[in-house]
């Protein structure tokens, strides 16, 4: 029998397996019994209505696709009557994605989905669509620690911080969340991107650029989680093109505590569970009991990966 | 693999399951015509007997002959016979996914998703049904005519081609003991002046109480005017571009009237079918 639960910040997973954001809505429910999952990651909200981009939203590249769906929302009231009465049916917990234009508008949505049957909220501070040119609160340090400490101070539920690959300073992000007082760090959002259609010469997404997800980023991704599992103290959640339990394995690996299935979901709506039993039946015949075992357990002969990253930018 | 983790009986935590991703052998995949081909795939009862017309499969086009499709393509049921475990799929060869599609033979296996997605629907009193399909829109609106059947409704298939080579389903529709009505660009007989005769003339007759239309943007233009001017109800079946296939990703919206609004409506989810006097012509 292999113990899988994990722990992010004091909340307690069955397994470290959950969706991430923007793939996962209460119609799974129709594919397979959601109560098999980690956690319940619902997609981001703003506070009001927003329409998302003009089509087309997605587009397909090698082995991967573009997205700039836009953050469609129907907004904070509609989310709290319809969405989480939905999920408190479970007992898995629920993780509530918000996101906001501004610190003013961002902080109050925070505080006003921290109710019950909330169980952590994850700030989406690295949207790459939400802004002009894929701008974030997650690009500099210093943008991240101040909206982290709007933000900590709206709510007293634990606070993961999604990131954003389009950065240069990684480590140094990842510190500014934890020290304006995030619980964890989700890592990483898609990375900026684009694809022209050259027969039309049109970009292929409404919107021009979009993120990249699926295998293609999961090495970025990887890079990312393992810098920042060394840069800060507080637990990573991998994110990024997984979509075999050896991806999971290598992301625990680099340091991850959980991970988040995306892509792969619109691929085979039921990733997430073959994921979940191939890593199960991985850990049962490599003789580890416990998941917790591989996290963090890589062999990198501790170099300095602040020096080695700032080598690499050069 | 997936499929074996997804129990079809099963109670699914607290929502039933409805939509099945299943490994599906090939039973046949054949030209139909110098454009089309047919796919038909043995298929469990259980979940031939959940299709409903207008419905469709999300497909995971398989890596072959060259192509590397990566997002599922989603395909409209053409037809679904639970008495012989047959679901039927008539596809248009165009991109990555269907060409890929096309190197199957039989006892390969297609990897299918569904079904998925708002149906049509016939209500009770709409006695005298118009079906206007051209092209690839066909395949959407027959599994149409076969529920006209089952429920004693009388039906006027208006079918219109490039040329009559491609009118497909005509012996489909008349097996069913529908009135087909054949035009063809070829003919001269497809131009929206005679359609539009054709279909004014079933109206003065009393033998239109719906419209229903897939494939074509002007058809789906001049029903919507006959429809107001006549108080003719209608559903129109639409495509757009999907990922998810079950309403998750959000990619596959298109615009609608709605409450005096206009909307974005997910096509898979809200759809395909939708109120033929909401959707808005492209």
């Amino acid at each position: 029998m292999v113990d899988l639960s994990v722990d992010i910040a004091g909340l307690k997973l069955k397994n470290p397996i959950m969706p991430a954001s923007g793939t996962f809505s209460e119609e799974l429910a129709e594919v397979f019994d959601l109560e098999q999952l980690g956690a319940h990651v619902t997609k981001t909200i703003t506070r009001d209505w927003r329409d998302g981009n003009p089509t087309p939203r997605v587009c397909e590249v090698n082995g991967s696709m573009l997205n700039s769906i836009g953050i469609p929302s129907k907004g904070v009231g509609a989310f709290l009557e319809k969405v989480v009465p939905f999920f408190q049916r479970y007992e898995t917990p629920l993780v509530v994605s918000i996101s906001g234009n501004t610190a003013d508008e961002f902080a109050a949505l925070c505080a006003e989905v921290s109710v019950a049957g909330v169980d952590a909220i994850e700030v989406n501070i690295s949207c790459p669509n939400i802004e002009e040119d894929g701008k974030a609160f997650a690009i500099r340090p210093s943008s991240t620690f101040e909206i982290m400490q709007r933000l900590r101070a709206a709510s007293p539920l634990p606070l993961w911080a999604k990131l954003t690959p389009n950065t240069g300073e990684v480590p140094d992000v990842a510190r500014a969340a934890e020290e304006g007082g995030a619980d964890a760090l989700v890592v990483s959002n898609t990375i900026l991107s684009m694809a022209i259609d050259i027969h039309t010469r049109q970009p292929r997404l409404g919107n021009l650029m979009g993120g990249l997800s699926g295998p293609a980023l999961k090495p970025i991704a990887l890079r990312m989680a393992y810098q920042c599992a060394r840069a800060a103290n507080i637990p990573v959640i991998g994110c990024g093109g997984i979509s075999t339990a050896e991806d999971v394995i290598e992301y625990l690996i680099a340091g991850a505590t959980a991970v988040q299935v995306g892509t792969a979901t619109f691929i085979h709506p039921t990733a997430m569970l073959t994921i979940l039993h191939d890593l199960e039946a991985w850990l049962a015949a490599q003789g580890i009991a416990s998941v917790s075992e591989l996290i963090g357990s890589v062999i990198d002969g501790e170099q300095d990966i602040q020096t080695s990253a700032i080598a690499v930018a050069q | 693999m997936s499929a074996m983790l997804q129990t079809p009986n099963a109670t699914a935590g607290r929502v039933a399951p409805t939509a099945f991703d299943l490994d599906l052998r090939v039973k046949s995949n054949t030209a139909v015509n110098g454009e089309y081909r047919m796919m038909v795939l043995d298929a469990p009862a259980h979940v031939l007997e959940q299709c409903q017309a207008g419905q469709f499969f999300n497909i995971l086009c398989p890596q072959a002959g060259g192509e590397t499709p990566y997002l599922r393509r989603p395909m409209s049921i053409y037809g679904f016979y639970p008495e012989k475990n047959e679901l039927h799929f008539l596809y248009k060869v165009g991109g990555a996914g269907t060409r890929a599609m096309a190197t199957l033979g039989e006892n390969d296996s297609l990897t299918v998703f569904g079904p998925l997605g708002t149906p049509f629907t016939i209500e009770p009193d709409w006695n005298h049904l118009v079906l206007v399909a051209r092209g690839v829109g066909l395949a959407t609106l027959a599994p149409l005519a076969l529920e006209a059947k089952r429920l004693g409704r009388r039906l006027t298939a208006v079918c219109s081609a490039r040329h009559p080579d491609y009118l497909m389903s005509i012996d489909l529709f008349e097996g069913l003991g529908a009135k087909v009505v054949a035009l063809t660009d070829a003919e001269g007989t497809s131009a929206p002046d005679n359609l539009e005769k054709v279909l004014e003339g079933l109206i003065a007759e009393g033998r239109a109480d719906a419209f229903y239309t897939c494939g074509s943007n002007r058809i789906l233009r001049l029903l919507q005017k006959l429809g107001e001017a006549h108080g003719i109800p209608g559903q129109v079946a639409l495509e757009q571009q999907m990922a998810c296939g079950i309403g998750m990703c959000q990619c596959c919206v298109r615009k609608f009237n709605r409450d005096g609004k206009v909307v974005n409506l997910r096509v898979c989810r809200e759809g395909p079918v939708f109120d033929m006097a909401e959707a808005i012509a492209w």
